[in-house]
């Protein structure tokens, strides 16, 4: 028996996503090898104060989402025994001689020396900042990492609060390519007039040809952002005065070349490799930077190795994150002691750059002997693609596509193979969804690369389905990795899993519930084409069973979207959840909350009076909701009819809160009060919330209107939110709150008043029709095939040929609309349901308890309520002591299965007393 | 089995009751959900749902689940099996089932469990 040999100690440089594929790759070998795995322990030395995150994705941080929506794999990764991540530990010192490294002192912590027998040199790039004058100015940004991103925005939110007199905030991007372009989406999602500066003749020139470069010029100016290229940056000069002193203000161009008055600059010029260590410990250096590895990454040391950006291997650095990927697993798989080596760098790209697509592959360039070109340029639709094929036009070498890259996932593995048929036939645009990958799926050998970002073969994709058993997308995600990093094989990986699941006879579920098959959008469509109009013939005739709680309210949404009329007409009332069915929104006492409908939050004082008045009247506890209107709480059932005459005689109408339905339109003052605003915010949103009131929906709707960029009113958390702007209005799509917040994305900018509301109200009978249930507008544009973009076709240039229908539905929807409280009073047929009992109608359940607080009431907790009055109980939220009382001031029964309790005459010892009317 | 005497209350017409969606009825102090199904017959079980304490289980959407007849609480959507008042969702809950019938004159009654 051999001596146990000692444990291994690998230590990694940075803490990028490069090192967080080393680590996952080598603890995934070592679990595989189960109890043959050498005894290894890795060691993460990371200079940044986060576990590794998805740099590419850094962009969708200024969705609002949170630093955790870019994190990498598994989290469980960092708590394994054999792994150490140090988050905030820079390294400064390599000895090779004593095979340790040394760390920074930290705040309140004392550098530390790390042995190694592996040292791993991860360390990436840092962005390059070219040496203009005035570079280091407040307001000059990079765009690395993730505090270079929050910096950027948070500077940029300073700027938005304390505008320049006369414009809205404007910057500079210094670098059109990858970056500058991936920098000017984030600018311009910051509300931020943007100009990119490049110093080449086009845009993105290392990625696209002369012709691809001027098709993406043009479709991003056509979003607004100004592009100048043959330019270059003088010098930055700072404000001499006013609130921003010191920061950056102007930028002079080269060659008297003009410049431009800007309030903040991103450097977005290049990288160059972290390359110090190495220098420093005696390492080699290639001629532009990055450590000299070898094919199999190590570096003349045979203990320390170089992976990702920091390496340069066979003679340069590679600024992607799929050959560093690559780099990673012949690392690890060399010092477990394989003899894998890299296969080369594949440099494709496909990149959604200010919501454009841009994809290069292969030879881009066409610079192979003999190649032929194939060139599709539609300019009216901001198409550019070209195909580069061997001399005999019939091997893929490689190509470029700009404004639709559709094509890209089933293109990309064909390369070095025979494309079959007219090679132009793959690149024409096509809506039919999935067309071209479905067509790939079919032609793609088993060997094709389907995600070069984790390397996933086709036949990896078909075996996770066919012997791993995965049955969706997610599942074969998980399996494989496949699409887990940049996403844009995931057409290509849902069309393989599609194909192999319809070939294994698996059925792709959609079904809404154990009654139908078909799903929200599907029911909608047989109904709109059959004209069926109840429930019972729908389940008859396309489902089965009786139905329930999920797929009930679903049909009556989408008959209520079809057929209109009062959502209690006949059979339709026994779909409809209790909310629905009383048009009010049940509490947890088992009352119900009112909320009467005040569009655009613009109430008049006799409007506020009769709303007190009601709530006084009806004991009602009384609070100011987010979206500007008031909330009345603790009607019963029976009352509801009384309080809703008082407030229908006040010129109150229902305000939907109960329904999955337009909720409101939140609005700013705007230009009527406001000295910033520059549009009637509040005109638009009333007339908004007249228009689109009562609108069932898949899930509920809010929108919001601000009369400035200052934003006031929030509108960018709505599913629909409305910016005013000098010359009209910039219209975003699918903000959310909630327990996801997101904010809303540009849909169209500078819009006047008319096609506005028409952009709105096919955007939203868009959404009504082919959203799932409960679907918020913001997954369901995360999930529309073709998403914001091909929700813009059609909202906008009629892609699908259905703008008409969607306008006359809509117009459908206004000309039929009517208050469901008014209709409700005037029908005795329907004022029968608000019976609290049938053989007692007006009387009040006796189980309802309150307390007061705050000069209020509130229902009693149960610990309240078996406490009784005889025995007051401590308000938890102060001393005072409190009593149950119930409705008509006697006390309350304690809660059946409870002690039984019979106190006296129940006494309110604190807080004013209730003037409770009972009805 | 002793031959006393159930009770039964009349509380409303057969008439009264729409198809697929319940009332409530206050019946010797206790508080009964009343259904009236697809099929025409007629279920009874506690008003009170379990789970929140409220009395709303009138108020819940009627369906099926499998052969089951079933109320879902609109409060948290637990489903119960209106014929043996199991909660399909956590069969170790259960509300109280109650006779029904109706009389020749259409007359709703009911009599509550013991
Ligand atoms: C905005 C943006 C968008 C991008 N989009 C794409 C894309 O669409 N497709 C694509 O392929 N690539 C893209 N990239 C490039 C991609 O992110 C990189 O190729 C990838 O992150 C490289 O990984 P890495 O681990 O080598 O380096 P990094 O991810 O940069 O990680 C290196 C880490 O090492 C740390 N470090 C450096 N020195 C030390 C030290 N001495 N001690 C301790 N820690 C140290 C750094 O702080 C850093 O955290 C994008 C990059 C950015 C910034
Ligand atoms: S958003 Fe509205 S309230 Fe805010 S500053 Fe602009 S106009 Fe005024």
């Amino acid at each position: 028996m051999s001596a146990l040999p000692a444990r291994r100690k690998i230590v990694v440089v940075g803490g990028g996503m490069v090192a967080h594929r080393f680590v996952e790759s080598l603890v995934t070998r070592l679990d595989d090898a189960g109890a043959d795995a050498p005894d290894v322990h890795v060691t993460v030395l990371a200079e940044e104060p986060r576990a590794p995150y998805d740099r590419v994705q850094l962009t969708s941080y200024f969705d609002g989402r949170d630093p955790a929506a870019l994190s990498l794999g598994d989290a469980g990764l960092w708590d394994r025994p054999d792994v150490t991540l140090r988050r905030s530990e820079r390294v400064v010192e390599v000895d090779r001689g004593a095979r340790t490294v040394r760390t920074a002192t930290g705040a309140g912590r004392p550098g530390r020396t790390y042995p190694y027998d592996d040292l791993v040199l991860a360390t990436g790039s840092s962005a390059f900042v070219p040496p203009v004058e005035g570079k280091d100015l407040p307001g000059c940004f990079v765009y690395r990492t993730l505090d270079d991103v929050a910096a950027l925005r948070q500077y940029v939110e300073t700027l938005h609060a304390r505008p320049v007199r006369g414009r809205p905030a404007r910057g500079a991007v210094i670098g059109g390519g990858l970056l500058g372009l991936e920098a000017a989406g984030a600018l311009r999602a910051l509300g931020v007039e943007t100009h990119v500066v490049e110093f080449a003749p086009r845009l993105m020139p290392l990625q696209v040809d002369e012709g691809g470069g001027e098709a993406l010029r043009r479709i991003v100016e056509g979003l607004g952002v100004t592009v100048h290229t043959s330019t270059a940056t003088k010098r930055l000069l700072p404000a001499r005065r006013g609130s921003r002193v010191g920061a950056v203000t102007r930028m002079d161009f080269a060659e008297d070349a003009g410049g431009l008055d800007v309030d903040v600059v991103v450097f977005a010029a290049g990288v160059r490799p972290r390359d110090e260590l190495a220098r420093a410990c005696g390492l080699d250096v290639g001629a532009r930077g990055g450590v000299v590895v070898d094919s199999s990454c190590r570096t003349a040391d045979p203990q320390v190795w170089a992976i990702g950006e920091v390496a340069c291997i066979q003679g340069r650095t590679l600024g992607l994150v799929a050959p560093g990927y690559a780099m990673a697993e012949v690392a690890t798989d060399r010092i477990l002691g394989g003899a894998g080596s890299f296969p080369g760098a594949d440099l494709s790209t496909k990149l959604k750059l200010l919501g454009v697509d841009v994809a290069s592959f292969g030879d881009a360039m066409g610079t192979t002997d003999g190649a032929l070109s194939v060139v599709l340029a539609d300019p009216v639709c901001g198409v550019y693609a070209k195909l580069v094929l061997s001399d005999d036009a019939r091997t893929l070498l490689g190509g470029i596509l700009v404004g639709d890259a559709s094509a890209y996932a089933s293109l990309r593995p064909m390369l070095g193979r025979e494309l079959h048929g007219d090679p132009m036939s793959w690149l024409v645009p096509d809506s039919g969804a999935g067309h071209q990958a479905e067509r790939g799926t079919v032609a793609l050998p088993d060997d094709a690369s389907v995600c070069s970002c984790n390397n996933v073969s086709a036949r990896a994709v078909r075996d996770a389905v066919r012997h791993d058993r995965c049955t969706d997308l997610a599942a074969v995600k998980a399996c494989t990795r496949a699409g887990t990093s940049c996403g844009s094989c995931l057409p290509l990986v849902k069309a393989l899993v599609t194909t192999e699941l319809e070939a294994a006879g698996v059925e792709v579920s959609k079904a809404l519930c154990e009654h139908f098959d078909l799903s929200r959008a599907q029911l909608f469509d047989v109904v709109r084409v059959t004209g069926i109009t109840s429930f019972s013939e729908l389940v008859e005739r396309h489902g089965r069973g009786r139905g329930c709680d999920i797929c009930k309210p679903v049909v009556a949404s989408v008959l209520a979207s079809v057929h209109h009329g009062h959502v209690l007409e006949g059979e339709r009332a026994a779909l409809q959840d209790t909310n629905d069915h009383v048009l009010a929104n049940i509490q947890k006492d088992g009352t119900y909350s009112v909320v009467p409908r005040i569009p655009g939050g613009e109430v008049t004082p006799d409007g506020l009076i009769a709303i007190g008045a009601v709530a006084k009247e009806f004991g009602l506890y009384t609070k100011i909701t987010g979206g500007q209107r008031i909330d009345l709480f603790g009607a019963r059932i029976e009352q509801l009819p009384a309080v809703w005459s008082r407030l229908v005689d006040a010129g109150f109408e229902s305000g939907h809160a109960y329904g999955k339905s337009l909720r409101t339109v939140k609005s700013c003052v705007g230009s009527t009060w406001c000295r910033y605003g520059v549009q009637d915010a509040v005109g638009l949103a009333v007339a908004l919330e007249l228009r689109y009131r009562g609108l069932r929906s898949p899930h509920k709707l809010k929108l919001g209107v601000s009369g400035c960029a200052r934003e006031c009113a929030e509108a960018r958390g709505k599913d629909v939110g409305i910016i005013a702007t000098e010359n009209g209005w910039n219209l975003y799509v699918g903000g959310n709150g909630g327990f996801t917040p997101r904010h809303a994305r540009l849909l169209a900018e500078d819009l006047d008043t008319a096609t506005l509301v028409r952009t709105i109200d096919r955007f939203l009978m868009y959404y009504v029709r082919t959203a799932d249930r409960l679907q918020r507008t913001a997954p369901w544009l995360d999930d529309v095939e073709g998403g914001l973009e091909h929700v813009r076709a059609v909202v906008l240039e009629d892609s699908l040929g259905i703008a008409a229908d969607l306008d006359a539905a809509m117009d459908a929807h206004v000309d039929g609309y009517v208050d469901e409280w008014r209709a409700t009073l005037e029908d005795p047929e329907k004022l029968r349901r608000f019976a609290a009992f049938v053989n007692a109608p007006g009387t009040a359940d006796p189980d309802l308890a309150y307390v007061p607080e705050r000069g209020q009431r509130r229902p009693a907790t149960p610990a309240e309520r078996e406490a009784g009055p005889g025995d007051p109980v401590h308000d938890p939220h102060g001393n005072t002591a409190v009593t149950p009382v119930r409705h008509d001031g006697s006390a309350p029964q304690p809660l059946p299965g409870r002690r039984a309790h019979e106190p006296d005459d129940a006494v309110l010892i604190a807080g004013p007393r209730l003037e409770v009317v009972s009805r | 089995m002793t031959a006393a005497a159930t009770t039964w209350t009349p509380v409303c017409r057969y008439v009264d009751l729409e198809p697929e969606r319940g009332v409530a009825a206050l019946v010797d102090g206790a508080q009964v959900a009343l259904f009236r199904l697809h099929d025409g017959t007629l279920a009874a079980v506690d008003h009170r749902d379990p789970f929140s304490g409220a009395n709303v289980l009138a108020r819940g959407l009627v369906g099926t689940r499998g052969d089951a007849a079933t109320v879902a609480s609109p409060m948290y959507k637990q489903v119960f099996d209106l014929r043996t008042g199991v909660c399909l969702d956590d069969p170790s809950v259960a509300v109280r089932v109650h006779a029904v019938r109706v009389d020749d004159a259409g007359t709703v009654l009911v009599a509550v469990a013991g």
